[in-house]
């Protein structure tokens, strides 16, 4: 299946992240993309509607799954991508491995994408 | 059809429902690959044997009923959308490939599905219940005293995800599996305390707390591996096993002190105690296990003053290490103040401590009042008596109490 990743976080908390950290965590970002560089597919996507949405978000004791898109005011989408994987665990498994969900503010909302064009053809 | 052959009839579709659905939705979900249709199949099908059953009587082999049924459902949805007629044929004339699970790993494939962290967790239950345990959305409306339609559009929210959103019906792989398999075990513990709390209610045609013992018992069988699955097998069984003794003729609550202890299940005591031991084996302590050690003691003891409450406190201790449930922390104090007499001054002190988190729980002000009452304190134990019943002075306020009895499970074993 294919999921739509989108990286969002919170700009207002970026004072609260230690210089060194942030930088540390940027180079696992680029790190995590060579890494991984199988599942994604560099074509843009439609998205399936909000109620489908699952999001992994920063928590004190590692990364949190919850149901429904990102919802704070204050977050912005920072980037997205799409990758194409077996299933809802599967994308689970890798979005938590993103590095920037050390830091505080940060989620990653995964969304499937519309494949089947032919649910609009009634 | 009089009305007890009615009930029979009922009580035997529980049985069967139980022990088939789940299997059943996992098998055709994979047959027709919708998990979305296979449910909805499956549900028809219940409702038909409910109605057929109570007027015909139930068939000798109930379950190869259902199954026919579910299955010639599921057929009729996939004609019904047009479209897809060629899927239909294609799986009316190949008979479904036997890939090696077992009807176990369905259901508990089915079960992690349901419990999934991606779904909203007031779905979970709501859809466990219907896809794996087989109740109907009515059964489950008035189990929770909730709006139906409200709860059919919420389960038909989490049946859609799960389709649409590829939420596979797998047990998760072992690095995420104890992870996973704690949403579940919250799951079928919210289904036994919500059993638990409207079991004196009216119109229950489903012992939801019998169906919860019931599946955690499927769940740690399921994975024998997993000590805290053992750990909840185990402490509910020990609740369920003290059932019968918890009302009074007259169908009054009658607490834990004053419950006839040779009216308590003890062949279902002793079973709850080998899970324990199962679990113990296993070398991975968890707070399942150490609710189930605590609901032990009290299952084993001759008498409430014989309870063995220094072990109590110890148990009481380590959990609140696990589980900052400040509900925790007021159980360890009331184990500490029937230590003797000169224990109850320090437990005063540790309800104190809570009472920021804890000054609109009634329990809260009723504990106090108990442990003033011990130590003289009589004024000042009416004022704690009187916030405690305001606190639950009328029905709204009961269904806030049981609200939050579900929210804060029985460990005090009343």
């Amino acid at each position: 299946m294919k999921y739509v990743l989108m990286f969002t976080r919170r700009p207002d908390l970026d004072a609260t992240v230690d210089p060194e950290v942030g930088q540390a965590v940027y180079k696992k970002v680029y790190e995590w993309f060579q890494e991984n560089g199988d599942t994604f597919t560099d074509s843009g996507a439609e998205l399936l509607g909000i109620e489908t949405a699952t999001t992994v978000k920063h928590g004190e004791d590692g990364p949190v799954v919850v149901d429904g898109p990102f919802n704070e005011a204050k977050e912005v989408v920072g980037g997205f991508s799409v990758i194409d994987v077996a299933d809802m665990d599967a994308a689970i498994a890798l979005v938590r491995t993103w590095p920037q969900l050390e830091l505080p503010g940060v989620a990653v909302e995964i969304r499937p994408m519309v494949e089947d064009y032919s649910q609009f053809d009634e | 059809m009089s009305d007890r052959a009615a009930r029979h009839s009922d009580g035997l579709l529980a049985h069967t429902l139980r022990e088939e659905s789940g299997v059943l939705v996992a098998r055709l979900a994979r047959q027709f690959r919708d998990f979305d249709l296979a449910e909805e199949a499956v549900q028809t099908a219940v409702t038909e044997a409910l109605e057929t059953w109570r007027r015909q009587g139930a068939p000798d082999n109930p379950a190869a009923w259902l199954q026919t049924a579910a299955r010639h459902n599921a057929l009729d949805l996939v004609r019904r959308r047009s479209r897809q007629d060629a899927l239909a044929t294609r799986v009316v004339s190949e008979p479904a490939a036997y890939d090696g699970t077992t009807a176990t790993d369905d259901r508990i494939a089915l079960l992690f599905a349901c419990c999934h962290p991606a779904l909203a967790p007031e779905a979970r239950l709501a859809l466990t219940l219907r896809a794996v345990v087989g109740m109907t959305t009515p059964q489950i409306a008035r189990a929770f005293l909730v709006n139906e339609r409200t709860l059919a559009q919420r389960i038909v929210r989490a049946k859609r995800k799960i389709v649409t959103a590829g939420i596979a019906l797998t047990v998760p792989a072992d690095d995420v599996l104890s992870e996973r398999l704690g949403d579940v075990l919250a799951v079928v513990s919210l289904m036994y305390n919500e059993g638990f709390v409207s079991s004196d209610g009216p119109t229950q045609d489903r012992d939801l707390a019998g169906d919860a013992v019931w599946l955690a018992g499927v769940v740690a069988t399921s994975l024998p591996r997993e000590a805290e699955a053992w750990g909840l097998a185990a402490l509910l069984t020990f609740q369920h096993a003290r059932a019968a003794a918890r009302f009074s003729a007259d169908g009054a609550l009658v607490l834990l002190p004053d419950q006839d202890r040779s009216r308590w299940d003890h062949r279902a005591i002793a079973a709850g105690e080998a899970m324990l031991e199962r679990a113990a084996e296993l070398h991975a302590s968890g707070p399942w296990q150490l609710r189930a050690a605590i609901a032990a003691c009290h299952a084993t003891a001759p008498s409430w003053a014989e309870t063995d409450w220094l072990q109590i406190v110890a148990l009481f201790e380590v959990l609140a290490a696990h589980d900052p449930n400040p509900v925790v922390r007021l159980n360890r104090a009331v184990a500490l103040s029937h230590l003797g007499p000169e224990h109850v001054a320090r437990a005063l002190d540790d309800v104190d401590a809570l009472a920021v988190r804890l000054d609109e729980y009634h329990l809260f002000h009723a504990t106090r009042a108990q442990l003033l009452t011990r130590l003289g304190r009589d004024d000042e134990a009416a004022a704690a008596n009187t916030r405690a019943l305001a606190l639950t002075g009328n029905d709204a306020e009961r269904r806030l109490l049981a609200t939050r009895l579900h929210r804060h499970p029985l460990t005090d074993g009343s």
